[in-house]
């Protein structure tokens, strides 16, 4: 899983200038995403992992936006790149899937016709023909079924799941090294979430795709990826592989976030593990680590932000930014025997 | 059971049914959307039911009927043991404070042009029980009950946070002492660590005031935590109820079983070895 570094990602900075001042979305993420493997970032609204992803193709440039840092892209710098230079980038050497397939779609032209024009957009010199055979083998390759006739549907003809899988598709069109999915089977039912998993597990096994894959949910993460990044207020505050932050997390954020989930596979706790209070505005950051205000465990360090760097001598790319030590945070994030922030009241 | 029997509500062969009307001058029904199509179950005082499925199963549309929100095509709903479909607006009044909604969405379901503490307080004026000192009082206490600070009774709706915002769905709720409280998905649309909160508030409501849930979710897991019974919904139809445990450890019904092995498992060698089998 040590693939070369596709994308890297580093001092990434995004600043919204709104009524109530500098919203700072993304205040200095790092991360890489290497040849075929899954990267899940994972955190809560507002905590700058959408934001992230959509810099990194370009998505959040506009007049009010402040953007530093760095994006590489196989090298190359996409951060002050032309338009024309990005509108190349995306599509073709990185796919996007968002959460919603509804309105990423034109609901008035046929699927296929949608994922054609896609393609005859980046390659002229394609046929009509040409590009509709393709849209036909991309929709059997998501699992469409009947996909002769069905590149002839619209938007609205398909359902959720089936729509997913058409966003996919037209996101693999161009076969990108890589792609960006945005919450994919948030707005899907469990049983069809489960499906559109199984087809992202298989098209990073089958094709080496690697994947950025931002969610908020846990399970998820434990389904498909082998590496993650937890992001809280902007910041990444933990990153390592699955085996890592499941099973020796080292960010109180982490253990809250891993504890306040619902787990079927297991006897159900009295009450569930919560993190009290909410996270903070990003107009107006508390000093220092940004969970401190709603963390048991702070102390009179955290009046100062940590790095985000490897503190096991045993795991040096399991990273995290918090000032306790190794031995204390093993003992404090056992609540009840599992892992989680802070004793149930 | 029997009227004055040990279920508070008690649901027996609901139906709804939508027409589907076509025509230019005259309309006519050209077919029916079976939403709901002959449900039973029954709640007994203090306890939790389930109820889960997915989009279109007919769940949020079963709790409107059993609300009289508007009524049933059919099927009874007894409450306290009275049969309470069909009845008037009239005769439905006085029986309105005693069942209660929260929704999913706090954002759409408060009005962002009133403060926090008419909002909470508009179903006490409206019944006009308390003199306006009484109210504030009683607004107070209720916003501290589900942990807010009486201070945000002058608040508007988009000063608060998601969690906040169903906090004071839940205050509404609760002002007038209702005994039954149906909470359409109260935690799907807040964020996980908001969600434990708010789902550990429902249980100590219950607890301290001896409150009747239904209870309706997508998230089985969620639910599970939350319920005494489930009872799982497709197509209009329940196709599994029991004991919360007992249907999550040993699902009887292959749609269930199908509903229990998609959700996720949060703990990856878990989740590996269960792709692996």
């Amino acid at each position: 899983m040590s693939g070369r570094t596709l994308l890297e990602v580093t001092g990434l900075r995004v600043g919204f200038a709104t009524e109530d001042g500098l919203l700072q979305a993304v205040d200095g993420v790092d991360f890489g995403l290497h040849a075929g493997e899954v990267l899940a970032i994972v955190g809560e609204s507002g905590s700058g992992k959408s934001v992230t992803a959509q810099t990194v193709l370009g998505l959040t440039r506009s007049p009010g936006a402040r953007i530093e840092g760095s994006v590489r892209l196989g090298g190359e710098e996409l951060l002050g790149a032309s338009d024309e230079v990005l509108r190349k980038v995306r599509g073709e050497r990185v796919g996007m899937v968002f959460q919603d397939p509804m309105t990423s779609f034109n609901p008035v032209y046929r699927l296929g016709a949608q994922v054609a024009e896609a393609i005859r957009a980046h390659r002229p010199r394609t046929s009509k023909d040409e590009a509709r055979e393709r849209a036909v083998e991309l929709f059997a390759a998501v699992g469409i079924p009947d996909p002769e006739r069905r590149v002839g549907s619209y938007p609205h003809e398909f359902s959720g799941g089936m729509r997913q899988r058409a966003m996919i598709a037209m996101a693999l069109a161009l076969e990108p090294e890589v792609l960006i999915a945005d919450e994919p089977t948030t707005a899907l039912d469990v049983t069809v979430q489960a499906q559109i998993l199984d087809l992202l597990a298989g098209l990073n096994r089958e094709r080496g795709l690697a994947t950025l894959l931002i969610t908020h949910d846990f399970g998820v993460v434990a389904e498909v990826a082998d590496r993650v990044a937890v992001m809280y207020a902007g910041r990444v505050v933990e990153e390592g592989d699955l085996e890592q932050i499941f099973y020796d997390p080292q960010h109180p954020y982490t253990w809250g976030l891993l504890g306040s989930t619902v787990r079927l596979d297991r006897e159900r706790p009295r009450r569930l593990p919560q993190i009290s209070g909410a996270p903070p505005k990003l107009v107006a950051l508390p000093e220092g680590c940004a969970f401190r205000p709603r963390c048991p465990h702070a102390f009179g360090a955290c009046i100062e932000m940590p790095d985000l760097r490897a503190r096991l001598s045993e795991a040096p790319d399991h990273r995290d930014r918090c000032w306790l030590a190794p031995e204390a945070k093993r003992q404090r994030r056992r609540v009840e025997g599992r892992i989680g922030l802070e004793a149930p009241r | 059971m029997s009227p004055g029997g040990e279920h508070l509500l008690e649901v027996t062969d609901l139906v709804k049914h939508f027409p589907v009307r076509r025509g230019i001058l005259i309309d006519r029904e050209v077919d029916r959307v079976r939403a709901v199509d002959g449900i039973s179950f029954a709640i007994e005082p203090g306890r939790t039911l389930g109820l889960v499925g997915e989009s279109g199963s007919g769940k949020s549309t079963a709790c409107r009927a059993v609300l009289q929100l508007p009524g049933p095509t059919s099927g009874s709903v007894r409450f306290e043991g009275a049969e309470i479909a069909g009845l008037s607006r009239r005769r439905m009044r006085p029986l309105r404070r005693r069942m209660q909604m929260i929704f999913q969405d706090p954002q759409a379901s408060l009005n962002p042009r009133k403060r926090v503490g008419r909002i909470v307080g508009d179903p006490l004026r409206r019944l006009g029980a308390a003199s306006g000192a009484e109210q504030r009082r009683l607004v107070e206490a209720m916003l501290e009950r589900v942990g807010l600070d009486p201070g945000h009774r002058r608040r508007y709706p988009h000063e608060l946070s998601g969690g906040q915002r169903q906090r004071v769905g839940i205050a509404r709720a609760l002002i007038l002492e209702p005994q039954l409280v149906v909470a359409d998905e109260p935690v799907s649309a807040l964020d996980v660590s908001i969600q434990a909160q708010i789902v550990n508030l429902l249980d100590d409501l219950q607890d301290e005031l001896g409150l009747t849930y239904l209870f309706v979710a997508h998230d089985i897991g969620v639910v599970r935590h939350v319920a005494d019974r489930i009872a799982v919904m497709k197509e209009g139809r329940i196709v599994e109820q029991g004991d919360a445990d007992q249907i999550c450890e040993r699902p009887a019904d292959p749609y269930t079983k199908e509903l229990i092995a998609a959700v996720p498992i949060p703990d990856p060698r878990q989740a590996h070895a269960r792709r692996r089998s």
